[in-house]
């Protein structure tokens, strides 16, 4: 099925219903009939989007700039959702299976507290990436999050389980309060790294500024990261070799917290 | 059956039902690998003595492993899924994670799972770590020069051992340069060869007039035994024998190698290959040589 924006919401659009687990098992009318919210006015997807039976491979491909619409792919669990384009808020939002490719930008919480399942961003994403929502404390408990450009603010907040990939640089308070996981940062982490982590695994490959609250451990070449560079290679993010077989600071902390965490930097 | 001047005997190996594994050993150097290798494959001929066999199947370049460095892979083999995990959490526990800048990894994605090293964690006195990639859960084990990384569960799955084909000489020179040359082209993907370099001299025989020993020497084959053993399998000329034993994945693969091997061997020199069976009622799989070689 494949969805073509015909219409610029002048809000945004909340558009939870563009998931295959329920647009594969309707027709093009039915899809069509399928209630959004734009704005606070309830409306229909065939209002913005022009729908056509194509692609009969279990993906659902949505095109055009989707900067304003929210949710896309949220609670998905199964399937193939391709964007070209730029996408808004709170893409795949509590998704447990299924893939997500974005040919564009994407907004704000990307993945926010899922469970499963992998989304790729072939360009830049906003803030709160794969992060838990505002007064929970558990973030994303599972799921793959990779992003070619370079994300902002809380990369990771609290998250639980899962593994985060970032191309370019992250904003402030990457993994903060995060309980486990891993996030790889290849370019510059933001201030405050790490904040209140609990366990988990932060790596970058440049230097940064941490918390007094880690510790430096040791430089050397851990063998878990080679690990997980070669699997992020297999699924297409690009990485140098040198990056793949250099030697890491490794420093613990966050000191306030269990002091199991730790951030490896890259040293030579 | 004679090819070149070998007859062939009109028999079959009788091989047994195993369970296996297969185990990915890295390290920062291909030494480091194979030295863990081979200390894990010590003391793995028989599962009469050893409660287990196993061997090395294979060096694997580093672009093949999951860490990028090289390695070495290694199939294990015992009587019950069970027993695999034992040995292998004892094996791995005592020569790979002892060894210095090695990795293990599962090498057998199959359903069936044994937990190692989910068990070897508890090494790490409270300050092991996991990791999930791709479903599957590695551990890292803190140790003096780094950390060990160990995948938390191996594949198992039911295999195949005991193939076995026996080469009868005109003397020793001449029948080791067979089982040499056999034993070259015999190392497959999915068999080992267990005995020393892949040969054994001390073919078994099952029982002993000791009650308590399951197994004893093959007298029907020992040259030095002709005049005094209740009977022997061995034409005149025959001064010496030597067998080799595979294990494998699936019959196909213990077949195949039988089938290399045997080919390998036959020269000038080597009167007759035979194999070793109970009369068929012990083994699972029959190993019939006529039809190995007829392909």
């Amino acid at each position: 099925m494949k969805l073509s924006l015909h219409t610029q919401p002048d809000v945004p659009l909340e558009a939870d219903v563009i998931f295959p687990d329920l647009l594969l098992e309707k027709t093009v009318s039915e899809a069509a009939a399928l209630e959004i919210f734009h704005g606070n006015e309830k409306t229909t997807l065939g209002d913005f989007f022009t729908i056509t039976d194509e692609n009969n491979d279990g993906t659902v491909e949505v095109e055009g700039d989707l900067s304003k619409v929210k949710l896309l792919g949220s609670g998905m669990s199964f399937g193939r959702l391709k964007i070209i384009g730029n996408v808004g808020a709170h893409l795949g939002a509590g998704m447990s299976g299924g893939e997500i490719i974005v040919e564009g930008d994407a907004g704000d919480w990307v993945g926010r507290e899922i469970s499963g399942g992998r989304i790729i961003i072939k360009g830049d994403a906003g803030h709160m990436v794969g992060s838990v929502v505002r007064g929970s404390s558990i973030g994303i408990q599972g799921g793959e999050i990779i992003i070619s450009g370079s994300v902002k603010n809380e990369l990771g907040n609290g998250m639980r389980r899962g593994l985060i990939a970032v191309g370019g640089d992250s904003g402030d308070f990457t993994g903060v309060n995060m309980k486990a996981g891993t996030i790889v940062v290849l370019g510059q982490l933001g201030q405050r790294p790490g904040a209140g982590m609990v366990r988990g695994t932060i790596i970058s490959t440049h230097n940064a500024e941490l918390l007094p609250t880690f510790t430096y451990d040791t430089t050397y070449r851990p063998t878990v990261l080679k690990s997980i560079f070669i699997y992020l290679r297999k699924l297409g993010f690009s990485l140098d070799d040198e990056y793949i077989n250099g030697n890491y600071q490794r420093w613990s902390g966050d000191s306030i917290e269990l002091n199991k965490g730790e951030i490896f930097l890259y040293a030579e | 059956m004679v090819i070149q001047s070998t007859e062939i005997i009109d028999t079959f190996a009788e091989a047994f039902g195993m369970w296996a594994a297969r185990v990915i050993i890295t390290g920062e150097t291909p030494k480091w690998a194979m030295a863990a290798a081979r200390a894990m494959t010590g003391f793995a001929t028989s599962v009469i003595g050893c409660r287990c066999e196993a061997g090395i199947e294979r060096e694997i370049p580093s672009d093949e492993t999951p860490d990028g460095r090289p390695g070495v892979s290694v199939l294990l083999f015992a009587g019950s899924a069970k027993g695999v995990g034992n040995r292998l959490v004892e094996r791995i526990g005592q020569c790979v994670m002892t060894c210095p800048t090695t990795a293990c990894y599962n090498g057998l994605e199959v359903e069936e799972k044994v937990i190692v090293g989910g068990k070897l964690r508890y090494f790490g006195d409270g300050y092991q770590a996991s990791k999930l990639l791709g479903g599957q859960r590695l551990w890292r084990i803190p140790v003096m020069e780094g950390e060990f990384l160990i995948d938390e569960s191996f594949g198992v799955q039911p295999a195949v051992g005991g193939g076995n084909f026996l080469v009868l000489g005109e003397n020793l020179t001449v029948t080791l340069e067979a089982v040499e040359a056999a034993v070259d082209a015999m190392r497959i993907p999915g068999v080992i060869l267990p005995f020393p370099d892949g040969v054994v001299r001390s073919g078994s025989k099952p029982g002993s007039k000791y009650k308590e020993l399951p197994a004893s020497t093959n007298d029907a084959y020992c040259p030095s035994l002709r005049g005094s053993a209740p009977k022997t399998d061995l034409p005149e000329e025959v001064t010496c024998v030597l067998e080799i034993v595979i294990d494998g994945l699936d019959e196909k693969a213990v077949g195949e190698s039988m089938r290399l091997g045997i080919q390998a061997a036959v020269r000038e020199g080597i009167v007759q290959i035979t194999a070793g069976n109970y009369g068929g009622n012990l083994g699972q799989f029959h190993l019939h040589l006529h039809e190995l070689m007829q392909g």
